[in-house]
């Protein structure tokens, strides 16, 4: 079964750089310290941030909900060890921004005492609702970088399923994490997939692996053969080395040849993918009742002495791990967390390791050295070459600079992955990639303030409206006051002898009076109030005392023209 | 730690523009050695000229456009331009053609347009055509005869001095090119007869296509080759050069008594210069790939409809300057399909 | 003689032949559009603030499109806006008229010091988008995501207790900026440790 041979289909474009992988795969997943205090952004997923779930000062479990997700799109977020809740405040969080948000911080206790937990009993056997609400309750979200709830994405109905994808091609280089935990877990791994295959029920599925991996790639047949019987349908399917392979829609173009449509996603087209590392965190959610508390990190660059693999605790401040493994902090010039061709720089090394924080690059400066001088763009067309998504990044990086947004937009930049292909390759060393996400995030910009503008347009007119209506009443009732008048001149004249207390023409005055009896009350505890409010004022020396007392000044006009208008009325 | 924060992707691929452009000057070097065997130092002597003014000129604009002049003058470009140029122009021209060709490709055609990736028009085609239609004498009759057709050959001094200080030595030396003498006698002649001159088969009569010529452009081909090896620009342009050319040259001129045939279309002009060095500057030919293959298309057929009927003895630099003005408009109607799209995007977005 | 008729001759086919084709394409691609005042009015910022000397937005659009108004009277617009106008009315863009004011680089949104509030409502009878709550002698609040920023509200209060404050980048606003134009040696060190 696994000899079967795969149709391969390919993805155009696409590059390979240099691997620098050998680094971090010398040793095996070694367990990182607990260090003294974990830094928890409540927000490490696409969606909706938890809700904090403890006060500072509580005591927590290992694998305490601390952050509930409340939205569907959001995630739970659990202690990765006991201890003590500090504080609940912004921190700097791994963001391209380098901006701060929501941080839970747990300050250890070293005990590592664990909260009551077990996983699904025969679990195999579970309907798909309690196995989803199991990967929902340990808070999983992808692993492999975007970070997206898979507790939704295994929602999708599987009628609308048939290939389940697993994403082991780990096409960056540098990154070993996912290499690692095939070697080493590759048994969890298709333990995870079984449970995958039992929620969404799909006609096959194909794990996609670079053949740079052949240690993972044996691993995985043997925990295939000794697990299964002959009749599963799940395939190793070994994929050539070429960066983005593993990107989501690369590795689905290469495994089907079917392309996502554009806005689209993978159940589109009748697939679901799944980072591997993911597919792990599955398997120890329902089948340990495990929640998602740590992640295999690699920790690796020319800055640290010896390279590796690490099972570090969510919350893990990056300088902690990079101690451990022997960095030397003067050489550090670049901090990446991510790969070197997707990843993230980060300002600090307090930043903490997070659930998609698969690689950290301590760069030398030799390594990766300060980006060369931007040069003219001389047309080569390196980069059309190099495009996965078959974009002209050419003519991006032209309207991107001159801040032509509509052209950028025709010449479809949304479809752009930001998988760097196009600015590795450019000879005149062009930052493409940042112009794209310049010119994206410009042209989100537009969007929301076309939004906005347009709402603003909509309650203007409608206030107008309104205003109009307001108007149009007052006229009304103005000119029925005076008709009424009138009609009561009229009958005085016709009857100047007439009872008082006869006819609708009396009653109208006495209920005028009324009005505006209320309104000279109203107006009076008006005052009132404005003179107790100066008074206030003047006793704490306010500087609003002199605008009040114009106020009130106004108040009294306001009073005294009620009084006089109803002594009119009255007589 | 003092940590660098910038946007992905972290790793770039070692190198610069100026790499690509001395990898094009490397791959001409064989065409420029045959050239010199074959029809004597002229041609060195103008890339020496070339050179010189294109530097001095590029400096000075840097100078004028107040940009930093070392970091561009390493990009070479302008050394490129210069040397192409010098290759394109007749190897006995008087020093001062070559200079104003230069200058104005230099000022005009590049730095007036914004410089560096910024022309719609190749460079050294625009110097080239500039003087062609200004100095049209100098510029027919200053082809040398192959040396081997001399008999002392061409010394250096000689040339020097014919290129710089008299031109009364040059009838000696000079003699139309095979595509014109072809052109020229196939109206009173038949192929055969053609084909005694010894500018074809050299004074032995040895089977040959243009004496020199052919050797040049396979120098010229093996150079593109390399070029198309390193991956410096894709097989578009040329392939689809070549072979419109050809097609053209086999159905309209299969009769070689009355055509020029398709063996001196390919082996005796500036057909492999063209096809792989001037067609394929980047900035100036179409960047899509559907788009390469018609404007490598277009450009073949319009070096055959000139030299078949137009009045010029080559036709490489005004096709290519032809095609420049619609590279933009092709561009616009060839994008390729974008990933998940259903089909391409064609033409400028309309305006909502 | 017959030469120069040939020569006329072909000069008129050819005359003909292109008008045809300009014609033709003048009708093909041609493009159907709203009304002059509703395209300019989507270009206007709908800030509403009146700075431009109209009632609001749309009247203002409506004075350009009578052909009797300047096009850079629109300071929340700026250059931007009237370049988009200019190019929609085929006309040269002119630098913003400074006795409108001016642009400003940083978008705005009230906020209503709430304790000082004394319920006038003169602040809401000022704002063109009803963007703030209140009912009379009861503190008042601005929903900022409906805010123009068009600082309207803020000279009728009596108390002065309304500030106008920047919108600060948020995480999900933030983007890459454009590189500068030669990124020389990369400059945004950030120090740490
Ligand atoms: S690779 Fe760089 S220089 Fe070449 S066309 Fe693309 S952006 Fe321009
Ligand atoms: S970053 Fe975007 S434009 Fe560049 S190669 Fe990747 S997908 Fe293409
Ligand atoms: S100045 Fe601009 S934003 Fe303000 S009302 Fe006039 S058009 Fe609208
Ligand atoms: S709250 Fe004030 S600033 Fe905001 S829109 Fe209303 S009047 Fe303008």
């Amino acid at each position: 079964m696994n000899m079967h041979h795969f149709k391969l289909y390919d993805f155009d474009g696409g590059i390979h750089p240099e691997q620098n992988k050998s680094q971090s795969t010398q040793l095996p997943i070694t367990t990182a310290k607990i260090p003294q205090r974990l830094i928890l952004p409540i927000a490490q997923h696409i969606g909706a941030p938890g809700n904090p779930a403890v006060k500072p000062g509580d005591k927590v479990l290992k694998g305490q909900i601390i952050a509930k997700g409340e939205d569907f799109v959001s995630c739970n977020l659990h202690a990765p060890t006991s201890g003590i809740v500090g504080v609940i405040e912004d921190r700097e969080v791994p963001h391209q921004s380098g901006m701060s948000a929501t941080c839970i911080e747990i300050i250890t206790d070293g005990k590592d005492t664990w909260i009551d937990h077990q996983g699904l009993d025969n679990y195999l056997e579970s309907d798909a609702a309690s196995l989803i609400d199991c990967i929902a309750q340990a808070g999983i979200s992808g692993m492999g970088g975007a970070g997206f709830p898979t507790h939704v994405k295994a929602s999708i109905p599987a009628s609308k399923i048939n290939t389940l994808i697993i994403n082991a091609a780990e096409c960056e280089p540098y990154i070993t994490s996912d290499d690692l935990l095939m070697r080493e877990y590759a048994m969890d791994i298709i333990k995870g997939i079984e449970i995958l295959q039992r929620i969404l029920l799909p006609e096959q599925c194909y794990i996609g692996i670079e053949d740079n991996k052949p240690q993972a790639i044996e691993a995985l047949q043997i925990a295939l053969k000794e697990n299964l019987d002959d009749t599963h349908n799940i395939h190793v399917v070994v994929i050539p080395t070429k960066y983005p392979s593993g990107g989501e829609k690369q590795l689905i173009q290469i495994l089907t040849g079917k392309e996502v449509p554009v806005a689209g996603i993978p159940a589109d087209i009748g697939i679901v993918c799944q980072n591997v590392g993911t597919v792990h965190a599955i398997y120890q959610a329902v089948a340990l009742g495990i929640p998602l508390i740590s992640r295999i990190t690699t920790i690796t660059g020319d800055a640290v002495s010896s390279p590796q693999n690490y099972q570090v605790l969510l919350g893990t401040p990056v300088t902690d791990v990079l101690s451990q493994a022997n960095a030397q902090p003067n050489k550090v010039k670049r901090l990446i967390m991510g790969g070197p061709m997707m990843g993230f720089t980060i300002a600090s090394a307090d930043t903490p390791i997070t659930k998609t924080s698969n690689c950290i690059i301590a760069a030398s400066d030799q390594e990766l050295p300060d980006p060369a001088m931007e040069q003219a763009c001389i047309r080569c067309g390196m980069c059309t070459q190099a495009c996965p998504a078959q974009l002209l990044p050419q003519q991006l990086y032209w309207f991107a600079k001159s801040s032509n947004l509509e052209q950028a937009q025709a010449h479809n930049i949304s479809d752009c992955i930001e998988c760097g292909a196009c600015s590795y390759v450019c000879p005149s060393n062009i930052p493409l990639v940042q112009y794209y996400r310049f010119a994206k995030g410009e042209i989100k910009q537009a969007k929301s303030d076309k939004k906005s503008s347009e709402q603003a347009k909509l309650r203007f007119d409608i206030r107008n409206a309104r205003l109009d209506r307001e108007t149009a009443e007052k006229d009304a009732k103005r000119k029925a006051r005076a008709e009424a008048a009138a009609k009561k001149q009229a009958a005085k004249k016709a009857a100047p002898p007439a009872t008082p207390a006869s006819g609708d023409a009396t009653a109208e005055p006495s209920v005028d009076t009324e009005v505006l009896k209320q309104k000279v009350l109203a107006a009076q505890t008006r005052v009132d109030k404005a003179r107790e409010r100066l008074a206030m004022a003047q006793e704490q020396n306010l500087e609003t005392a002199d605008a009040l007392e114009l106020g009130l000044n106004k108040q009294i006009d306001k009073l005294t023209a009620a009084q006089k208008s109803l002594e009119e009325a009255k007589s | 730690m003092n940590l660098l924060n910038i946007s992905s992707p972290h790793a770039t691929r070692s190198g610069n523009t100026g790499n690509v452009m001395l990898t094009v000057l490397l791959a001409l070097i064989p065409g420029i050695i045959t050239l010199s065997y074959f029809f004597g130092p002229g041609h060195l002597i103008q890339i020496c000229i070339a050179s010189a003014t294109a530097i001095g000129c590029e400096a000075l604009v840097l100078h004028l456009r107040k940009k930093p002049i070392g970091f561009y003058l390493k990009d070479y470009s302008a050394l490129l331009t210069a040397v192409l140029l010098a290759i394109s122009l007749p190897p006995y021209a008087p020093y001062w053609v070559t200079m104003v060709a230069t200058l104005f490709a230099i000022v005009i055609a590049k730095h007036l347009y914004g410089g560096l990736g910024q022309n719609p028009f190749n460079p050294a085609m625009v110097g080239f055509a500039l003087v062609l239609v200004s100095f049209p004498v100098e510029m027919t009759t200053s082809w040398s005869a192959p040396s081997a057709l001399l008999e002392n050959g061409i010394g250096v001094a000689q040339a020097l001095e014919i290129i710089f200080s008299s031109r009364e030595t040059i009838d000696a030396i000079t003699m139309a090119t095979p595509l014109d003498l072809y052109k020229n006698q196939v109206e009173i002649a038949t192929a055969s007869e053609i084909y005694q001159n010894p500018l074809f088969n050299g004074p032995n009569q040895e089977a040959s296509i243009a004496l020199g010529w052919q050797w040049v452009n396979v120098a010229f081909l093996l150079g593109g080759a390399f070029l198309l090896w390193k991956k410096i620009f894709t097989w578009h342009v040329p392939v689809s050069l070549l072979l419109s050319l050809s097609l053209l040259s086999i159905f309209i001129g299969w009769d070689s008594d009355s055509y020029v045939p398709i063996s001196l279309h390919l082996f005796a002009g500036a057909t492999m210069l063209g096809a792989f060095f001037i067609a394929t500057d980047p900035v100036t030919a179409s960047t899509t790939p559907l788009g390469k293959l018609i404007y490598g298309a277009g450009i073949g057929v319009l070096i055959y409809i000139i030299r078949t009927w137009g009045s010029y003895p080559d036709a490489v630099a005004f096709a290519v300057l032809l095609m420049n003005f619609a590279a933009p408009l092709i561009d616009q109607y060839s994008q390729p399909r974008t990933y998940g799209h259903k089909k391409a995007v064609r033409g400028l977005a309309k305006k909502d | 003689m017959s030469l120069i008729l040939i020569s006329i001759f072909a000069l008129v086919a050819l005359a003909i032949l292109f008008g045809a084709i300009l014609g033709f394409a003048a009708v093909r691609f041609k493009v159907e559009g709203n009304p002059i005042v509703d395209q300019l009015d989507a270009l206007l910022p709908q800030t509403q603030c009146g700075q431009c000397s109209y009632p609001g937005c749309r009247p203002y659009a409506q004075a350009i499109s009578e052909g009797n108004e300047k096009i850079n009277k629109c300071p929340p617009g700026g250059e931007s806006t009237i370049a988009a106008i200019a190019d929609l009315l085929g006309v040269d863009p002119e630098p913003l008229d400074a006795e409108h004011g001016e642009e400003k680089d940083v978008t705005l949104v009230a906020v209503i010091r709430e304790d000082e509030c004394i319920g006038c409502t003169k602040c809401i009878q000022a704002c063109p988008v009803d963007a703030i709550l209140g009912a009379a002698k009861q503190m008042h609040t601005v929903i900022s995501d409906e805010c123009t920023g068009c600082d309207l509200c803020v000279e009728p209060c009596p108390v002065d207790c309304i500030d106008m404050i920047p919108v600060g980048t948020t995480m999900q606003s933030w983007h890459w900026p454009k590189p500068a134009a030669a990124q020389m040696i990369a400059t945004d060190k950030v120090q740490t440790i």
